[in-house]
C-alpha cells in the first residue's frame, strides 16, 4: 500500500495542485475503475467512445483542478463530469448512428450500483496489500484459484481460505464504517 | 444497506469495478507530462518565428524534426492553440 493511497481525496487534490506527479498518478488510479465502469457498464459506450470519454474526464480534472471549491468533493465532481461526457458522447453518436441507449431506470440502478461498488473499493483500500490483491485478482480480474495459486506460489487451499478471510475483513470494515460514532466502551 | 454486508453481494460489487485498460490509465497519468511538453512547444513557437511557421506548415513533421513525439493529443491541442 503506497503512502499516497492512504490520503483522503482532499489531501490528494492538494498534492496534485502542488504539481506532485505521484499524487496525480494515484488520483487516476483511484478513479480509473469508477470512470471506466460508468462509461462501459452504466452508459454502455463502445470501447472507442469510452476511451475518448475516459481521457476527456481526466484531462478536464487535470485542467480544472484549481476550480474545485471543495477538495473533498472530488468524487461527486468526477461522477458528474463522467456522466455528462457520457451523455454528450451518446448524443454525438446518436446523430451519426442509432445506438442502444440504456433505459433510464436501468441506468439509474447501474449507476447506483457502481457508486456502491466504489464505496466497497474504498473500504478494500484500507485492508492489507495481501487482501487487496487476493480480492482484486479473484473478483475484479476473474482469476481462478488455480491462476492465483500459480502466480503467487501458494497452495489453492490457502488462496481459498485467504479470500474468505479477506472478504470477512472487508465486511467488518464496512460494518464499522456504518456504526454510529460514540465513546468506546473499552 | 444490510445486503451490502452479505459476502455474496460484496463479491458482486467487487466485480463491478474492473480495471480500466492499462493504456488508458497510463495515458491519463501522462497528462502532466503532455501538458509540460505542450507549454514548452508553444513557448518556443512564440519565441522562434521560423519554428512557428514550420509548425503551421506541417505540424507533425515540425514536431518530429524538433525531437518531439507527435502524440495525437498534443497535436490536437497544439493545433487549437496555434490557431487561436
Amino acid at each position: 500500500m503506497s503512502q499516497l493511497s492512504t490520503l483522503s481525496d482532499a489531501e490528494l487534490v492538494q498534492r496534485c495542485r502542488e504539481g506532485n506527479t505521484d499524487a496525480w498518478n494515484e488520483l487516476v488510479e483511484r478513479f480509473s475503475r469508477y470512470v471506466y465502469a460508468v462509461c462501459t457498464r452504466g452508459y454502455r459506450l463502445s470501447e472507442e467512445d469510452a476511451d475518448d470519454v475516459f481521457q476527456e474526464v481526466f484531462t478536464r480534472v487535470f485542467t480544472h483542478l484549481d476550480t474545485l471549491r471543495n477538495d473533498a468533493a472530488l468524487r461527486p465532481w468526477i461522477a458528474q463530469l463522467t456522466r455528462r461526457l457520457c451523455l454528450d458522447s451518446i448524443t454525438k453518436r446518436g446523430r451519426e448512428q442509432a445506438t442502444e441507449e440504456p433505459m433510464a431506470e436501468e441506468l439509474a440502478a447501474d449507476l447506483a450500483e457502481i457508486d456502491e461498488a466504489f464505496t466497497v473499493r474504498e473500504a478494500l483500500a484500507t485492508l492489507s496489500d495481501t487482501c487487496q490483491e487476493m480480492l482484486d485478482r479473484f473478483f475484479a480480474r476473474d482469476q481462478s484459484y488455480r491462476t492465483i495459486s500459480d502466480e503467487l506460489d501458494l497452495p489453492s487451499g490457502t488462496v481459498a481460505s485467504r479470500i474468505a478471510r479477506c472478504l470477512s475483513k472487508l465486511r467488518t470494515e464496512l460494518e464499522g464504517r456504518n456504526e454510529p460514532s460514540g465513546p468506546s466502551s473499552g | 444497506m444490510s445486503e451490502l454486508f452479505d459476502e455474496v453481494r460484496l463479491g458482486e460489487l467487487l466485480r463491478c469495478l474492473r480495471p480500466a485498460p492499462d493504456g488508458w490509465v497510463r495515458a491519463a497519468q501522462e497528462l502532466p507530462l503532455a501538458r509540460r511538453t505542450l507549454d514548452e512547444i508553444v513557448e518556443r513557437a512564440e519565441a522562434d518565428l521560423a519554428f512557428r511557421e514550420a509548425l503551421l506548415a506541417d505540424l507533425e513533421r515540425a514536431l518530429e524534426g524538433a525531437g518531439y513525439e507527435p502524440d495525437e493529443r498534443i497535436v490536437v491541442e497544439l493545433r487549437r492553440r496555434l490557431s487561436a
